[in-house]
This record gives structure tokens, C-alpha cells and sequence, in this order.
């Protein structure tokens, strides 16, 4: 699925992103898709500073920063502010990191979905807490280096895949989106925005400062990301029906992983151990996709 | 032997100094230097601490009363946010009288965000049970965190070693590490008066019908009044061994001082200087340092401040609808003396506003000049606007 990027700007330039930062990109995208009439809801997560600070905001949009771990509920509650106001025709976003979404925040997103509260939760993953610098979050995947970590104690825990996560609450959409890939992008999140009740989108957001890498290769490794099967590009409607929208060739994921830093002191041997294991879970997608298309 | 360390830096050597089995802890700014440096000492092999990177600091806490009721020495670090998360945990982690021994970074609340220095997120945990030490520099808080442990484990409480954000978890100076040997004589390994045992089975923090709530109550407030004769003999054997004390309060000149100025934190270090600058021009001025603020010590606040004229407290904090905390306790422990001096209470540095010597000496004068406080709570350098309406 895909569709042309609007032109409507809903950020000023301006903004305190690193360079190259990928969840800049992801909220350009985000909010060009969304256009008016949305209210942003920022649980503290990089975004909490790259909006800027008072008296000043980088968005064009209502902006309520929110306590880190209260993404979910404080969009419930927005949403029926608004709703007794009526104002049903605003679309209400919660806009956070993955840490607040898979970690911190992940009991409020839970209590929303199961509520199946009618607003889009977009987390945007850089697979670690930046905003604090450079910390583990359950998102972080195998065999990363983080401050928390460090050296030998590399991260020998799988990522957590929040988007079965939230399709087992039968949501009525989920989906992945990729900072490369902005005519998918901005499809996934108008077809969100013409959905009721929760939706959760789950961005890949490329992190330069954090993945030791360099800032003009934050889009290629985005791109690579889907191309490895690392993050492929599907949809779960109604928790069920699962469409696979990006069949890569299957490129292996060592060059992927020899491009950061965070992973510089892998073997080829812990390499080939992530291989098996993104085949092994692009096998089960695959496998879904077929069992209830 | 010397280093050069940062204050998170000089707790992470005396968590390892400790020989702490569990750490438990989720990353904040200013504390990350804390859980970062611990990380690199397990990766190094420097320490053999199991370390929980859990999923937030409600967990964290959890996770602590979960090992420390299996007995084990524990350790874990927030601020601000992290520390109103674990409210609830709080109160369970002394109310179970566990010895868990947090470092506390002292940040601003939100909203909005703020990661610079104020007080009132450890201030507002006063009432949780939780034995509260605040530091003034690097060295003080290596050392306090290897007493607190040591006071923790002796009367069954939690305990907090403070510092300010930045000014001193940020700040690097020459810090004297002690040798393990000696640490290990000053601190023993952990002897749990109870914990989870399977020849001897016992249910913990089950329900209490009001016949004896208020008696396991009263136990706490007893612990806590030990506390302050027990900080006295373990800084007795601390400084037999390391030459260093502190007390819970330290009084600079106070004995033929008009005006004591009350600090506690980074902000008495730099009225020290204050205090040597004005003596030099012939001001009689004292200043009174506190570093226990759970449990309050009364007495020894009463006894240096009792014959002063006027006592001029700085809270980096603030307690709305009431005033500065340590004003507030300043007052209510001088009230019931025959004769009391005055107490003048200044609000500064909030949301990490530098409060530098040139603030306190306009605090001195302001105190000096005026015969009774204009009110309850001066707050110092608001901007005005031209409504008249201080902004911030
Ligand atoms: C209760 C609480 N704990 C910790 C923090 C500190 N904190 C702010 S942002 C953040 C990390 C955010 O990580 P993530 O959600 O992945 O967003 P990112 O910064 O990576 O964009 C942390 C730990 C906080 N603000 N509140
Ligand atoms: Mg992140």
C-alpha cells in the first residue's frame, strides 16, 4: 500500500533533533499523514525535548506532555474530554518512545487497548532510552551494546515484539512502519486515522547518536532493516488478519549489523545466531499471513 | 587512595565498597551516571551484584523488598519522577523494616521538565519512613552511603543518601576511596534479623487487624528516634577507622553567632564562604548544616539554634500552601523552647537556579534588616513582568 506524501508541513524547523535523527522523520511523516485536527500527547521520551522548551514548540498542533508512564490513560482521558465536547472528529495520538511503550508505559497502553479506547498510540523505536542516554529498554534487541549493557554484559535477551503484543488484545489495527519507506508510511497511518478505536502503529526510527552510526546513513539502515526481514512491513487487522505489505529478498543481516557500533563487538558466530533468529520469526509472520489473511 | 571522581561516580565505588548482592534500578537523568557506572563494574567482574534492569522504578523498589526479605544486602538509585513513582513502595520497604539503601539525586518535578537541582522530591517522601542523609560533596557521599548502610542494617529502616543534581552528581573532585579491608571492618557482611526460610516458615507483611497496627507503628517511630543516637556511634567507628565524621547537623560559629543561616546540600558550601567573608567584616553570623533530615534531630537543632536572634533558613524546595520544608521544621522544633529566635524562611534555587554567594549574602542582609519576617516565605530573584506577576 502506499500513498503520496502530502506537502503540509506540521513542524517548524527549528527543533532540537540530533542530526539525521529518525524520530524526527517518523513525526514529520507522521503528522503530514494525520493533517488537521489532531492532538499530540507526549509521555517524556526524546520527543519530550525535541519539541522545545517553553515558551516555545516545534509542532504546529496541540502538544500535552505527559508522565512517562502514562501514554495509554492519558489519551483515554483526552479522548473523553473531547468526546463530551464534542470534538469526536479530532484525533487524539499518543506519540512515544520505546521505552515508554514497551517498558514503563506498557501497563496504561494495555489497560487503553483492552478499553479499546478510540485513539492511535504511534511509538516511535529507536530500541533504547536515548532522551537518558543510550540505556536498555525491553526493545532493544539481542546483542546490543548499551550504557547498561556495557562490554561482555551485551544484551542477551530477544526484543520484545510489542505488535503481537498489542494484536493479542484484538485491537482493531496494528502495524509496522519505516522512516524509508514514506508512501507506505503515510497509507498506514490514514487508513489508522479512518479506524475507531485503538490503534497502534509501530514506527522504526533510526538512532545515529545512539547506534554509533553515521548520521547520513540513518535512512539506509532503516531501509536495510526491512530489506533483512530485521523489520518487515505488515498489518494485523482486528488482531487477526495479518497482510505482509514488503516481500524483501532476503539480503542476510550481517552487513546491517556491521554498520553500528552498538554491535561492533559481535562474532560472526553470535551473527549467524541473529540469522537464525529473524528467519526464524519471519517464518512464524509468514505463517500467519497465510493462516488468517 | 585518591581519585577524581563525580558524585554518582563516588556512589557507585561505595556501592561496590558495600559488597551489595542485589541492584535494582530504571535510568533518570541525573541518576544514569549511578546505574552506568554500576553496569561497567559488572561487566568488568568488579562486582558480583545481581543486577535487575527492570522495567520502571515501581519495579525497581518492588524487586529491592522482594531481595531484601530474602536477605540480601540491596541498592538501588532514582530522582525526581522515579522517586514519586515508587511512593507506594516507599512505604512498604519501611513498614516491612527492610534495609534497603537508596541514592537519591535530588531533581526538579515536572511539569514542566526539569532534570536541574531541587529538593522537594526527596522532601516530599518525608513522611514514608525512609531515613534520609543530604550531601554535600563527593567524599561525604561515598562515606554516607557505607554509614547508611551500616544504619540501615542496625535499626531495620530504609535509608536515602542525598545529593543535588549536578552541582554534585555531575561534579568531579578529589574523593579519598578507603581499601576494601578496611571497609569490610567498618561494614560486615549483611545478618538479615529475618528473611525468608524454608526450616522456618513465616508469612511477611500480612494483613493487621487494628489490635496491632499501631503498636508495629509505634516500633517504626521508635527505630527512627534510635536512628539518631546510632548515626553517633557508627560515625564513632566510622571516624576510628576512615578519621572522617559528619554528625546528622554541623554548626560553623554558631556559639556567639546573631544569625545562623540553615543549609543543607551544595548551597552550604558555598556559605561557607559566605559566612568566612562576612565574619571578616565583623558580621556575627553562623551557619548550621543539616544532613539528617529523617529522623529530624531536635535537640541537636535546638541547642544550636536556641541562642541565636535570627535564623535565616534557605529551602531549595517548596511545600505549597505552607512554606520552605526545612523552614517548616525549623519552626515547629523551636517552638515549644522558652525563648526562641526568629526564623526567616528563603526559597532559592528552584528548578536549578544557581543560588551563588552574592544570593546569600542578600539573604544575610535582608534577615539583618528587617525586625520580623515580612512573610512566611521569601522567595529570592523572581523576575517581574509588567503585570506585576513573577514569571519563571
Ligand atoms: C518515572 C520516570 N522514570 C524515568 C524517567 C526518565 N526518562 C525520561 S525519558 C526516558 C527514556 C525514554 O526512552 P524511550 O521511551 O525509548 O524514548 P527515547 O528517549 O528513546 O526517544 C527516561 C528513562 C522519567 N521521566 N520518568
Ligand atoms: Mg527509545
Amino acid at each position: 500500500m502506499e500513498e503520496r506524501v502530502p506537502e503540509k508541513e506540521y513542524m517548524y524547523s527549528g527543533h532540537v533533533a540530533c542530526p539525521g535523527c529518525g524520530a524526527a522523520v517518523a513525526m514529520k511523516l507522521f503528522l503530514k499523514a494525520l493533517g488537521d485536527k489532531t492532538v499530540l500527547i507526549i509521555p517524556a521520551c526524546c520527543w519530550s525535548i525535541i519539541a522545545g522548551p517553553y515558551p516555545q514548540s516545534a509542532l504546529k498542533v496541540p502538544v500535552l506532555h505527559a508522565a512517562f508512564e502514562t501514554g495509554g490513560a492519558t489519551a483515554s482521558g483526552v479522548r473523553a474530554a473531547l468526546d463530551i465536547k464534542g470534538q469526536s472528529d479530532t484525533t487524539v495520538v499518543t506519540w512515544a518512545g520505546d521505552g515508554g511503550t514497551f517498558d514503563i508505559g506498557f501497563q496504561s497502553l494495555s489497560g487503553a487497548a483492552e478499553r479499546n479506547d478510540d485513539f492511535i498510540y504511534a511509538c516511535y523505536d529507536n530500541e533504547a532510552y536515548m532522551n537518558t542516554g543510550i540505556q536498555r529498554s525491553s526493545s532493544t534487541p539481542y546483542g546490543a551494546w548499551t550504557t547498561t549493557t556495557p562490554g561482555k554484559e551485551w544484551k542477551k535477551m530477544r526484543k520484545k515484539n510489542i505488535v503481537e503484543a498489542l494484536a493479542a488484545h484484538r485491537i482493531p489495527y496494528a502495524a509496522t512502519l519505516n522512516i524509508a519507506f514514506p508512501e507506505d508510511f503515510v497509507a498506514k497511518v490514514k487508513k489508522a486515522k479512518s479506524k475507531k478505536g485503538t490503534r497502534f502503529l509501530h514506527i522504526y526510527a533510526s538512532c545515529p547518536t545512539g547506534w554509533r552510526l553515521p548520521s547520513e546513513q540513518s535512512i539506509k539502515i532503516a531501509r536495510m532493516a526491512v530489506q533483512t526481514n530485521i523489520f518487515p512491513l505488515y498489518e494485523v487487522d482486528e488482531g487477526l488478519h495479518y497482510t505482509i505489505n514488503y516481500f524483501p529478498k532476503e539480503f542476510p543481516v550481517k552487513e546491517y549489523f556491521r554498520m553500528q557500533g552498538r554491535f561492533k563487538h559481535l562474532s560472526d558466530k553470535d551473527l549467524e545466531e541473529i540469522q537464525k533468529m529473524v528467519d526464524e520469526d519471519w517464518r512464524i509472520l509468514l505463517r500467519k499471513a497465510e493462516m488468517f489473511p | 587512595m585518591k581519585q577524581v571522581l563525580e558524585g554518582s561516580q563516588a556512589v557507585a565505588e561505595a556501592v561496590k565498597l558495600a559488597r551489595v548482592d542485589v541492584i535494582s534500578a530504571y535510568p533518570i537523568t541525573p541518576q544514569t551516571h549511578i546505574v552506568e557506572r554500576l553496569s561497567d563494574f559488572g561487566a568488568e567482574g568488579k562486582i558480583s551484584a545481581k543486577y535487575l534492569r527492570v522495567e520502571s522504578e515501581h519495579s525497581a523498589l518492588a524487586a529491592l523488598i522482594g531481595a531484601a526479605t530474602g536477605g540480601a544486602r540491596t541498592f538501588t538509585s532514582t530522582s525526581s519522577q522515579g522517586l514519586a513513582l515508587m511512593h507506594e513502595l516507599l512505604h512498604w520497604a519501611s513498614g516491612a523494616r527492610l534495609p534497603i539503601v537508596m541514592a537519591e539525586v535530588n531533581r526538579a518535578l515536572a511539569p514542566g521538565w526539569n532534570i536541574w537541582a531541587d529538593q522537594t522530591d526527596s522532601l516530599a517522601q518525608r513522611d514514608t519512613g525512609w531515613i534520609q542523609l543530604y550531601c554535600e560533596n563527593s567524599q561525604e557521599v561515598l562515606d554516607s552511603t557505607l554509614i547508611a548502610y551500616n544504619l540501615a542494617e542496625t535499626v531495620n529502616l530504609p535509608a536515602m543518601i542525598i545529593l543535588d543534581a549536578f552541582y554534585l552528581s555531575h561534579t568531579y573532585e578529589p574523593v579519598d576511596v578507603p581499601e576494601q579491608d578496611l571497609v569490610d571492618r567498618f561494614l560486615p557482611s549483611l545478618k538479615p534479623k529475618f528473611q525468608i526460610d524454608q526450616d522456618d516458615p513465616q508469612a511477611f507483611s500480612s494483613l493487621v487487624t487494628p489490635n496491632a497496627y499501631m503498636e508495629m507503628r509505634y516500633n517504626i517511630a521508635q527505630a527512627m528516634d534510635e536512628t539518631i543516637s546510632q548515626l553517633d556511634s557508627i560515625e564513632g567507628k566510622f571516624h576510628d577507622i576512615f578519621g572522617r565524621r559528619y554528625g546528622a547537623i554541623e554548626s560553623v560559629q554558631c556559639e556567639d553567632a546573631d544569625i545562623v543561616m540553615v543549609t543543607s546540600g551544595t548551597i552550604t558550601s558555598t556559605c561557607r564562604q559566605v559566612i568566612r567573608d562576612l565574619r571578616a567584616q565583623g558580621e556575627k553570623v553562623g551557619l548550621c548544616k543539616i544532613k539528617m533530615f529523617r529522623p529530624f534531630p531536635i535537640d541537636a537543632i535546638r541547642s544550636t539554634l536556641q541562642n541565636a536572634n535570627k535564623i535565616a533558613v534557605i529551602d531549595r524546595n517548596f511545600s505549597f500552601g505552607a512554606t520552605g520544608i526545612f523552614a517548616q521544621e525549623i519552626r515547629a522544633a523551636l517552638c515549644n523552647l522558652p525563648r526562641r529566635p526568629l526564623v526567616f524562611g528563603y526559597v532559592a534555587g528552584l528548578g536549578g537556579r544557581d543560588v551563588t554567594t552574592g544570593i546569600i549574602e542578600s539573604i544575610y542582609r535582608c534577615t539583618k534588616d528587617t525586625d520580623v519576617p515580612l512573610s512566611e516565605s521569601i522567595w529570592i530573584g523572581l523576575q517581574e513582568v509588567s503585570d506585576g506577576r513573577a514569571r519563571s
